[in-house]
């Protein structure tokens, strides 16, 4: 009999599901959003929902990202030159994050890891994410985050291990923060203004969503704003694609709307403050992050400057972003550190 | 033959083990997310090992409550995710109490935009000997309006171990702050009460801080009161680059650019570089870009207060410190004054205005310098009078 009580008791215990009572009644399983066609981690989209790139996307841990948008039937949106769309209630924004195993063939044998979706309703963004199975064939509702070790081989051939981590649903809110309010961050015109291949060839993302009227009132191209491309000379300087990467990357927090307001420093594209974007600027709470360095920018010297030593280091505590990078991203360290070597 | 089964058991309790931490990790963190207003998130006895931050974001009417400040305990010891070991954001009525955070890779305890926020009984502390490795601060809410920290403790922070920054109306009492690099610290803040508290063994006190470059710019209105601020001679371990890194070790209490600050009935005692200094931010030696800062300390009342201090010189090696103890030897004088004034808050004969003055009256072993900083300290000197407002 007590066998039986302690064997029905652990049952209990293995059978609790963090994941807790679903009050906002999304669906358990990713599947049942209805956005893909075929074979789940084929991510086929459905109709009406349509792939989107960035020209510079947030590094997170070397993932790949492919990044959809389905507006409701019959909606678009208005043009509108800076910052994110006004989409219209009922949009969803779907990003799933994966490695393909080696980056030299990308998209041949992916691990799939999380699928996020934001979810624009009647007065917010909400923010969910669904994490896939390790058969790949379902992701499932998961609001306290979780981590996945992955392995890969990288584009100069070299196996790299990663433990990635999947934020959990407050975390979102630490990147996608607006005064305090959920916001998107990705699908400026700016960032929209580049190439993507779609099914039916490659066509720039602008012209696209204009010609399925996804996208109104849309200006002549040569006043349409342009993100540069940070690792493509040809999109921009080194200051320019510096900035662009740290706008990217950084801004969302650091900006006078975002949660990094406390800090001082802004690295939004538009800041025009050398001190607020650091150049010559001393920390405020950096703690140890500082690294014994004066200065956020020293110019001339990325090895004196803060902002250069949190980008390379990886104690939790110190390296910048806080969230979503276990690995250095070298190539953009490599970026910032010219940019501040070249800074007079 | 035999060991099979004790590795087969050795792995298992291993992965048992660590399965249980991220199990109690997910438990609470899907509570915090799930909680409705009016909730009380419970946390048990025990010692428990996080990897990665607890967030509460965007909740109202929120308790989370351990056992007891010594009986529940967070160690983020092995922590491999977030920067801070519980962070706390855009909320309102927020009560914390009975539990430790130990040993955050980043700060303990961060509260940002949140309107009522209470610490009662919680500990933030790393353990060992305290470096510049350790997490930068303590208890830590930023930008709030209505804080109180009651019977909390810090120990170790490498900034500050209870530091209230850009916030309002605060209170900070029956706490204590040890061996972290400052104890208390208040920066650009409006409207703070910080009395009944013991800060010793740090290698300064309590600062009460206005700084340049921030949103919150200007603090002020500010009471330190029936505090002991003792012993705060600890080697500072802050790593460089951070304004408390310039704090010199030996300091008691230090005003630096702040306006409308009492300190009165404390006991500031053995604080053997600086008892208490009132300082501009210009003897920081920091170029100041910020247009609408004012780098000047003013309307400051220190009074009632007992200095005592050891003979000998100064600690720590800092230039300061090294400075005054050439000057006068074992015999360092109490209070430190750079002799900065804000030259639009004086008259047209170069007296303080109304309402503006630096008063320093009736504190037992009452010893003032004006360090001269403006001229480059070359006329260093005891002043006894000057500090009574014209009185």
């Amino acid at each position: 009999m007590l066998r039986v009580i302690l064997l029905g008791t652990l049952v209990l215990i293995g059978s609790v599901s963090f994941i807790g009572v679903n009050r906002n009644a999304y669906p358990q399983k990713l599947s049942d959003w209805q956005i893909f066609e075929d074979k789940l981690s084929l991510l086929h989209p459905k109709p009406g929902v349509v792939p989107y790139t960035l020209n510079t996307t947030l590094y997170s841990d070397y993932a790949e990202k492919a990044r959809f948008v389905r507006l409701p039937a019959g909606t678009s949106v208005n043009y509108k030159p800076r910052g994110v769309l006004d989409f219209p209630i009922g949009t969803l924004l779907i990003k799933t994050f994966y490695y393909s195993a080696d980056f030299r063939k990308p998209g041949i044998n992916k691990k799939i890891i999380e699928t996020r979706l934001l979810i624009r309703e009647a007065n917010e963004w909400k923010a969910i994410t669904y994490v896939w199975n390790d058969e790949q064939t379902e992701a499932f509702l998961e609001i306290a985050g979780d981590d996945k070790q992955v392995s890969f081989i990288d584009k100069e051939g070299t196996t790299r291990q990663v433990r990635y981590v999947i934020p959990n649903q407050n975390q979102c809110k630490g990147c996608h923060n607006v005064n305090d309010i959920l916001e998107p961050i990705g699908p400026t015109i700016g960032q929209l203004n580049g190439k993507l291949a779609y099914s039916t060839g490659v066509r720039n993302q602008i012209d696209y969503w204009k010609a399925h009227k996804m996208l109104l009132n849309v200006p002549a191209t040569k006043s349409i704003p342009k993100t540069a491309v940070w690792d493509d000379p040809a999109t921009g300087d080194l200051n320019i694609r510096a900035r662009a990467y740290l706008a990217v990357n950084c801004a969302h927090c650091h900006r006078r709307e975002g949660p990094a307001q406390t800090s001082g420093l802004f690295l939004n594209e538009e800041e025009k403050d050398p001190t607020a974007i650091g150049i010559n600027k001393a920390p405020v709470a950096a703690g140890k992050g500082s690294g014994g360095r004066m200065v956020d920018i020293l110019p001339g010297d990325a090895n004196a400057s803060i902002t250069w030593y949190r980008m390379q280091t990886q104690d939790p505590g110190e390296r910048m972003p806080e969230l979503g990078r276990n690995l250095v991203h070298k190539e953009g360290v490599a970026l910032v550190r010219d940019w501040i070597n070249n800074m007079k | 033959m035999k060991l099979i089964p004790i590795i087969f058991f050795a792995c298992a309790g291993c992965s048992f083990a660590a399965s249980a931490q991220k199990d109690f990790q997910k438990k609470y963190q899907s509570q915090l997310i799930l909680a409705e207003p009016g909730a009380v998130i419970e946390l048990p006895e025990g010692t428990f090992t996080l990897t990665n931050t607890l967030s509460l974001e965007g909740k109202k009417k929120i308790t989370i409550r351990g056992k007891g400040m010594d009986k529940t305990i967070l160690s983020f010891k092995g922590q491999t995710d977030g920067a801070e070991g519980i962070r706390i954001s855009d909320g309102s009525d927020i009560l914390l109490e009975g539990f430790t955070v130990q040993d955050a890779k980043g700060d303990a305890i961060k509260a940002m935009h949140v309107t009522g926020i209470r610490f009662h009984e919680v500990k933030a502390e790393w353990t060992g000997v305290p470096g510049p490795a350790n997490g930068g601060y303590g208890l830590y809410p930023v930008q709030c309006q209505g804080v109180v920290i009651d019977k909390c403790s810090s120990i170790g922070a490498s900034d500050a171990g209870i530091y209230v920054g850009q916030s309002q109306d605060i209170v900070v009492k029956h706490s204590t702050a040890f061996h972290n690099v400052a104890g208390i610290e208040i920066e650009n803040s409006l409207r703070a009460e910080v009395f009944e508290n013991e800060a010793y063994e740090n290698a300064g006190g309590v600062l009460v801080f206005d700084l340049p470059d921030l949103v919150l710019k200007k603090g002020g209105q500010v009471k330190v009161h029936h505090n002991k601020i003792h012993d705060n001679n600890y080697v500072n371990f802050a790593p460089k680059g951070n304004i408390v890194a310039s704090v010199p070790s030996g300091t008691g209490l230090l005003i630096l650019a702040s306006k409308e600050v009492e300190i009165y009935e404390n006991d500031i005692l053995n604080n053997q570089s600086v008892s208490t200094g009132i300082i501009s931010y210009f003897t920081t030696g920091k170029t100041i870009k910020d247009q609408a800062y004012d780098p000047f300390p003013s309307a400051i009342s220190i009074h009632d207060n007992r200095y005592e201090r050891k003979p000998g010189l100064p600690v720590g090696g800092d230039p300061l410190g090294l400075m005054v103890g050439k000057k006068f030897g074992g015999n360092t004088p109490h209070i430190l004054y750079d002799g900065i004034k804000n030259p639009s808050l004086l008259d047209a004969s170069g007296n303080w205005i109304a309402g503006q003055c630096i008063a320093i009256v009736n504190n037992k072993n009452q010893s003032i310098v004006n360090l001269d900083a403006a001229n480059n300290f070359k006329n260093m000197a005891l002043v006894e009078e000057g500090f009574n407002c014209n009185k």
